[in-house]
């Protein structure tokens, strides 16, 4: 956020006068004026599972980790620095173009971001990391990089806009409306990237749903944007990717886990290789402290309300919290992620404060939906 | 966005209509709904039940927050429209037709001091 002449400026995106020229509500979020919905975040919703439908995230960074020029005979190397400054290991990634979701964590294993790592090129691998965090995880790495890979090039990218286009039709659509694209990533697999033209399109998303995430100069954001929504892409806001995003079972930073919860209280134990010799930032916090409490999944069973974030749940081995709960426009019914003490199993009815009851919910395993389907029973 | 004239509102964000039988009618405004986005839950209360004026009587949930509705004036309930938590969306499709309950008021002169559609009009403009 920017503060000038004591008073709050909210930051904007390159699309910024689009979203309010259409209608959109907008509203601050970390920091930056987005669009919550352009009419019906239901409808935008829908507009993913069923078709098409796309979100302005440009307000999330795009930090370029490069090699930087060799001191005294030796390179930093980014692999070498980012198998260290990640939870997860970039030692996955072998083909070019390659993602991979981790978490950054702090020395005492408490999460500071999560983020999406590129392998583009040896001497290149490329982060795209949360708007609100942004400039904390560049100090942080600049930091990390000077005690371990000093000459390593930390360079964010303000000069980038980025549009997400999921839904089942997302891809078809977007070839049509970005010249060029089709021939350059017809052939690209789920959570990899690649070049087309001006643009890096990448396989990724946060709606459960196929797509792109395209990274384009920010002169060329407009231009994409109305060439989308000519081929049948609906503008959606932040309110429907919250809803696909709980829905597809993906935690959000700050909500589900935060600096004071691990990602293995947070249900990343998979995004976390404690069993391989590799050290890195937070791996001795995490290996002295198991986890007692982990995330899972709620299905609200009764009627009288919607689950949200704070609500209190009552398990058999304990109590525990509601991380990020909503209605899903997909089910018809209240979902939640909750952090319960670590053993509470699927299939298990735990009961939640709601306002002034207490409502029976079922322990699930998420996702709720994938690709349009739902993923858990409904009886 | 649309405030009626002829009814009363208050700040917070109810409207009200006098009925011939002296009763009141009470929804949410159009400004209301437009705020807390797509409705999907919605709780009346019981009819016989005695509210005090600014008494939490509803409950209106959106896909994104929950709100209490508040008894703008004292009386008694004597009707809910049980169409409304059967499809929350009605009251987005049009809030003054999505009426939630009818109240008889203990003072049946309560409601001429709550804001006009004019009144309204300048709260919301804050």
């Amino acid at each position: 956020m920017t503060f000038r002449d004591g008073t709050y400026v909210a930051r904007l995106t390159p699309l910024n006068a689009m979203h309010r020229a259409a209608g959109a509500r907008m509203v601050d979020f970390g920091g930056w004026d987005m669009p919550l919905h352009y009419g019906s975040q239901i409808d935008e919703h829908h507009a993913v599972r069923r078709d098409a439908g796309m979100f302005d995230v440009s307000h999330m960074r795009v930090v370029e980790v490069e090699a930087g020029a060799p001191a005294a005979g030796q390179r930093a190397e980014p692999r070498a620095f980012l198998r260290y400054a990640l939870a997860n290991n970039v030692d996955k990634l072998t083909v070019p173009g390659k993602a991979l979701y981790s978490c950054l964590l702090d020395d005492d294993g408490g999460v500071r971001d999560d983020l999406i790592v590129y392998f583009l090129r040896e001497d290149h691998f490329r982060l795209v990391v949360n708007a609100a965090t942004a400039e904390d995880d560049i100090a942080w790495l600049a930091s990390l990089r000077d005690r371990v890979a000093p000459g390593l090039v930390i360079r964010p990218r303000p000069d980038l806009a980025m549009i997400a286009v999921q839904g089942p039709n997302a891809r078809a659509k977007a070839w049509r409306a970005i010249p060029g694209s089709e021939s350059a990533t017809a052939a690209l697999k789920p959570f990899s990237a690649a070049d087309a033209g001006e643009c890096f399109v990448a396989r990724t998303g946060y709606t459960g749903e196929d797509g792109f995430e395209i990274v384009m100069p920010t002169s060329r954001a407009e231009a994409t944007w109305n060439a989308l929504a000519a081929a049948g892409v609906k503008p959606c806001g932040l309110g429907a990717r919250d809803t696909l995003r709980l829905e597809a079972g993906m935690n959000l930073y700050g909500q589900d886990m935060d600096r004071v919860t691990t990602p293995l209280e947070s249900g990343l134990a998979w995004t976390v290789d404690l069993a391989s010799p590799r050290d890195f930032v937070g791996k001795a916090a995490l290996d002295r402290a198991p986890a007692t409490r982990d995330l899972a999944g709620l299905l609200l069973l009764d009627a009288g309300g919607v689950l949200r974030g704070h609500q209190r749940v009552h398990a058999s081995r304990g109590a525990g919290e509601i991380t990020s709960g909503t209605f899903s426009p997909t089910l018809s019914r209240s979902i939640a992620l909750a952090r319960l003490p670590s053993g509470v199993a699927p299939g298990e009815v735990v009961e939640v404060e709601v306002r002034d009851k207490r409502l029976r919910a079922r322990v699930v395993k998420p996702p709720f939906v994938r690709n349009g389907q739902v993923k858990v029973d409904l009886a | 966005m649309k405030i009626p004239d002829g009814l009363r509102y208050t700040s917070s964000h109810e409207w009200l209509r006098r009925e011939s039988d002296g009763t009141i009618t009470v929804g949410i405004t159009d400004h209301a709904q437009a705020q807390l986005g797509d409705l999907v839950f919605v709780e009346l209360p019981a009819p016989g039940r005695k509210v005090a004026a600014g008494e939490a009587c509803a409950v209106v949930e959106s896909v994104k927050a929950a709100s209490d509705v508040y008894a703008p004036v004292a009386g008694t309930i004597v009707a809910r429209n049980d169409a409304v938590p059967a499809a929350p969306e009605s009251v987005n499709e049009d809030a003054f037709a999505a009426w939630l309950y009818r109240l008889r008021p203990d003072d049946a002169s309560a409601m001429d001091h709550l804001l006009d559609a004019r009144g309204y009009q300048a709260v919301i403009s804050d």
